[in-house]
């Protein structure tokens, strides 16, 4: 379990690494928080020809409030995302969220940007920025992209970034005053990858949602903001229409069979967790009534 | 604590002022091990040291057609790429079989394979190279021409006349059978009220230590010696194997043992690739070091409990057990392993179901097939845990069955406390357990009425949480009848030095080893409290086939039982020949004087005479001062080996307390009791987190843990993300109680304490999960216990 050799470029600023990355492109892999990248590599399921590092360039880390829009620099560690007062003040669903990530240990190096670009399926970050209608910023030669996150993640560790561009930073909206958010994954172990997970944000008028938005992740190759989401918006949501959009979501997904579960499962701990998340989310515990099963 | 004796009269050996024994102090070698100073072979370095990686075959059953490696010879830091037909001239090849195990049979098994591989994972060539990363990248450009044989990867087809048999000149794939019959099961099973059948399945998996599998092996053409650095359990039964294949005479072997990352049974085992270690280093005339990586540790590894399990019972209305019978199956890879065998943890299924139980009706039959997959061979608990998940598991779908409660069912049918000694129906004896004082205790420590009014409470709210028990038995101290019976040169027993030296400290060799235990720690307790000195001055070796006496090591619990009554036997020899001198030197009689705290005292009034250091300081430098006659002898050496008893059983009962989310699927563990009895407790502490860890690793199995192969006898999670080891995040609180019924065989009275937390731990949870599901009408037999094995169970998938 050594890596293959591999030459190392430490970036010294962002024109630097897209320097390095036009010269060696898909040949070069960015080094960030390492988490995912150094196991792989010592796994030889990638050797890359050139890691370029980017821990250095302080201009990408760092949480800041500008207007309607929290900003968070790619670099930014977990750690440093589960510490933020503006973090949990304007997207609290992230801070719901990010104590699901893994391991303290993990969290202390692993950035948001490199778990963005990596775009696990089954991982907490994008199902979160596809939630929260993020915007990633990608800068490249030809200059900066700014990608809606619902356009990001193409499939399995695949996404709209090209091998000669850095993601740089996300920009996620202020969450609206009255907003709520319900955060919660079904994994065998803490820190575990999700066997499913959900992410969403609404906003209650009125014991209705005027707004919602699920999340949905390990339930396809890429994390699945759910239409069925629509059908509950502006209505009087009962146990029978709440059954109805649980059977509808079913038809949306698209699972992957695992170790940890089949596809069947999967559809059926999704309706678990969106029965949950209504109840919870509408403050009606009588909305989770099993009728899942 | 429940004694379940009465204290002798006087003091004994251990009831002296000062002892250690029964108290929890700290571990003599915790800070080195906390200042980074332990010394594991993963880290050693030696001159002219070179790395070994293995190819390993990706297939589960080819033949080896070619293996071009001209490339990978030619690349700058590489010292050698070696095949099996190559290394055969250095190391003859062994088969895994002992004569005590009748109709065990397996085929010659090499160091790196020859022609053929059996399983995915094994060796086809060795890259010897300066560094592990260098052997890394050689071995890529190793061309192999493999030709795809059929693997026979199901147990169950294993011996179906249709299934390729994996050796040929076995004529099948049957490494074992033993059939066992006692009482008259078929009349019991005819005369009783209710009789009930499961099939049990066990998921394979492995042990997972912390620092893999290591080895450096280094020949010494000058002196014709090998000395082989390796985490091992038994550093004699190494020096005997590795002189035996390589044409060897024993002394011109050395087996260096020091720190050890975990091992559990995992490493108490020969491996193929640590003998191509130790003959790579003979061929190559310089120091080999092996360390498997994760990948390798998952896929060579030996696996364990891969068990399919057929099981019955027979009980009568009012609750009594009439009879057990098992038909058990299990596959073990394409070799038995050596040299312990792949048979033993069958043979102890049928030897252990049932065993904690009056019944003396009982019929089994196990099978051991050959399979193309990783080896299956001993870890920790062996055996017991099948057993006990299949007799427990057994005795609780009785009790539903008949409307009686799960303790009220054992209370009737486990044997009384005051029957012993008896014997099992498969001729297991017990000299004596406390299995009705244990249960006791157990229910009252968990509060179980007010446990069974929680439970009922909760399931008005649509809660189901489950309580589920499990009696065991656990084989511990085993005599010469595990394995030397059988011609496997794996002493059963241990010899402990201990020697004073000049200034009135205490040296002690011991042949039991240390793997995290705490061998160094029970032995530095008993030899000080025997002595009367202080533990400070009590230094352990051990470790080294050079420098301890000769024993067995570490494995089956039998360290403080065996090792630690050597261990006695040699200090109290010790401290009557320093009674001798001393008496000598004071002008007095040696029965008048004790050692205490250091120091000879009279034994009339404590008074103190002299320091032992200044005894010492006479003895080594003014011996002209001494009477005339007198030659002092301050060392004494003892061995022991358990001779009445062929195993000392010890027993305990272990509860669960969980919650089935009965929508997901996924239980969570809210706490764990055990109480045990492993006699004399040197170290409770000690003997506590042993339990605990044992109990996490039945907790592991219970829930977590598995090899998952494909139909093609591919393991499709050898890592650490998909191969769910148990994490605390996880873990209940493990609470522990003792009953102590010590053992008269040895002064000492200790029996085995390190399986028995893995005995029972995924019994309980097992039981406990049937309990909480028992609303819905779903029983599972089968684990581990995951969210889609529950969910199908319930139907909602």
């Amino acid at each position: 379990m050594k890596a293959a050799a591999f030459a190392y470029a430490r970036a010294t600023s962002v024109v630097n690494a897209l320097e390095l990355l036009a010269v060696h492109g898909d040949k070069a892999k960015v080094l960030s928080g390492g988490q995912s990248l150094m196991p792989a590599m010592n796994l030889r399921l990638l050797s890359p020809d050139v890691v370029i590092d980017i821990c250095d360039l302080a201009e990408l880390r760092g949480i800041v409030v500008k207007g309607n829009v929290l900003v968070i620099g790619a670099l930014t560690r977990h750690v440093d995302l589960q510490r933020s007062a503006d973090v949990a003040t304007y997207a609290p669903l992230l801070r719901d969220a990010i104590v699901h990530v893994a391991h303290p240990a993990i969290r202390n190096r692993g950035t948001i940007g490199g778990s963005l670009a990596h775009a696990d399926p089954a991982s907490e970050l994008p199902a979160c920025m596809v939630t929260l209608d993020a915007t990633i910023v990608v800068r490249g030669p030809g200059g900066e992209r700014r990608i809606a996150a619902t356009e990001f993640f193409k499939g399995i560790y695949e996404t709209a970034l090209s091998p000669d561009e850095l993601l740089v930073a996300v920009e996620l909206p202020i969450a609206p005053a009255g907003s709520t958010c319900f955060f919660q994954e079904f994994a065998r172990r803490h820190g575990d990858y999700a066997i499913v997970g959900l992410a969403a944000q609404a906003v209650v008028k009125d014991g209705t949602f005027a707004n919602l938005r699920l999340g949905f992740f390990a339930v396809g190759d890429r994390p699945l903001l759910a239409a069925v989401a629509g059908k509950l918006i502006d209505v009087f949501v009962t146990p029978a229409s709440l059954a109805e959009a649980a059977a509808a979501l079913v038809e949306e997904l698209d699972p992957h069979e695992d170790q940890q579960g089949s596809p069947a499962m999967r559809r059926h701990l999704a309706k678990v967790l969106l029965l949950r998340c209504v109840a919870a989310l509408l403050a009606r515990p009588e909305l989770d009534t099993g009728a899942a099963g | 604590m429940t004694p379940t004796r009465p204290a002798a009269d006087g003091l004994s050996v251990l009831d002296r002022p000062n002892s250690y024994i029964g108290k929890t102090v700290p571990r003599p070698n915790l800070d080195r091990l906390l200042q980074g100073r332990g010394q594991y072979v993963s880290d050693l370095e030696l001159p002219r040291m070179a790395h070994v990686v293995f190819l390993r075959s990706p297939y589960a059953h080819a033949r080896i057609a070619a293996i071009d490696a001209d490339g990978a010879r030619r690349m700058p830091g590489v010292i050698a790429v070696v095949t099996g037909r190559e290394l055969e001239a250095v190391i003859t090849p062994w088969v895994g079989v002992l004569a005590h195990l009748k109709g065990l049979k397996s085929a010659p098994q090499s160091a790196i394979a020859i022609d053929r591989v059996c399983w995915q994972g094994e060796a086809i060539a060795a890259v010897v190279a300066t560094s592990r990363a260098i052997a890394e990248d050689a071995m890529e450009q190793i061309a192999v021409d493999y030709e795809e044989l059929e693997a026979v990867t199901d147990m169950r087809t294993a011996l179906d006349p249709t299934t390729p048999v994996i050796h040929g000149s076995l004529g099948d794939n049957l490494a074992f059978e033993r059939t066992h019959n006692a009482g008259d099961v078929d009349r019991a099973f005819f005369e009783s009220d209710t009789v009930v059948e499961a099939e049990f399945v066990f998921g394979r998996h492995t042990g997972v230590t912390l620092e893999p599998r290591a080895v450096v092996a280094d020949w010494n053409a000058a002196e014709a010696r090998l000395t082989i650095y390796q985490g091992t359990q038994a550093p004699h039964m190494v020096q005997n194997i590795a002189a035996l294949h390589l044409g060897l005479k024993e002394a011109q072997v050395r087996v260096v043992c020091k720190d050890v990352g975990g091992s559990f049974g995992i490493k108490v085992h020969i491996y193929a690739d640590e003998m191509a270690t130790y003959a790579l280093s003979k061929l190559l005339r310089r120091p080999v070091k092996f360390v498997a990586d994760r990948v390798e540790s998952f896929n060579t590894d030996i696996h364990a409990r891969d068990h399919r399990c057929k099981g019955r019972i027979a009980v009568k209305r009012d609750g009594t057990i009439t009879a057990f019978e098992i038909d058990d199956l299990t596959g073990i890879g394409p070799y038995s392993m050596y040299p312990r065998t792949s048979a033993i943890e069958a043979n102890q299924v049928v030897n252990l179901v049932g065993g904690p139980y009056v019944t003396q009706n009982y019929r089994a039959r196990t099978r051991v097939v050959f399979q193309n997959k990783n080896v299956m061979c001993q870890y920790r608990a062996v055996g017991h845990p099948i057993a006990c998940s299949v007799t427990e598991g057994l005795v609780d779908l009785a009790a539903a069955k008949i409307g009686m409660d799960p303790a009220e069912i054992r209370r009737r049918n486990l044997i009384a406390d005051d029957a012993y000694p008896c014997a099992s129906p498969s001729g297991m004896r017990f000299e004596r357990l406390s299995h009705h004082a244990s249960l006791a205790k157990l229910l009252q420590m968990m509060n179980y009425d007010a446990l069974r009014a929680e439970q009922a409470a909760s399931r008005v709210r649509n809660i189901h949480r489950g309580i589920g028990v499990a009696s065991f038995i656990e084989v511990t101290n085993p005599s010469a009848a595990f394995y030397g019976v059988g011609g496997a040169k794996i002493s059963s027993q241990d010899g402990v030095a201990v020697r004073l030296d000049a200034q009135g400290s205490v040296i002690c060799q011991t042949s039991i080893t240390e793997q995290g235990q705490g061998s160094e720690s029970l032995t530095a307790q008993i030899v000080g409290s025997v002595l009367g000195v202080s533990m400070e001055r009590v230094r352990v070796i051990l470790g080294d086939t050079d420098n301890t006496p000769y024993g067995g090591g570490t494995w089956a619990s039998r360290g403080a039982g065996i090792g630690g009554e050597a261990a006695l036997q040699a200090a109290k020899v010790l401290r009557g020949n320093i009674l001798d001198v001393a008496a000598a030197i004071l002008q007095s009689k040696p029965a008048e004087l004790d050692i205490v705290s250091d120091s000879i005292v009279n034994t009339s009034d404590g008074a103190q005479r002299i320091e032992l250091s200044e005894l010492a300081r006479i003895v080594y430098f003014r011996p002209d001062t001494l009477p005339p006659g007198i030659q002092p002898e301050l060392m004494a050496t003892r061995h022991f080996v358990p001779r009445q008893y062929p195993f000392a059983f010890t027993n305990g009962v272990q509860a669960s307390w969980l919650e089935v989310d009965t929508q997901t699927g996924f239980v969570k563990l809210l706490k764990h009791w055990v109480v045990e009895d492993c006699g004399t407790i040197i170290n409770p502490q000690l003997v506590d987190e042993q339990i605990r860890g044992g109990v996490v690793q039945g907790l592991g199995a219970a829930l977590f843990e598995k090899c998952i192969y494909d139909e093609r006898g591919q393991l499709t999670n050898a890592n650490m993300a998909d191969y769910l080891v148990p994490m605390s995040g996880e873990m209940p609180d493990i609470e522990i109680g003792h009953v102590v019924t010590p053992t008269l065989e040895t002064e000492l009275g200790a029996k085995g304490a390190g399986e028995a937390g893995t005995a029972g731990a995924a019994a309980a949870v097992a039981n406990a999960v049937n309990d909480a599901l028992r609303p819905f009408g779903a029983i599972i037999t089968e684990i581990p216990l995951t969210p889609q094995v529950i969910l199908t169970a319930l139907g909602r998938i």
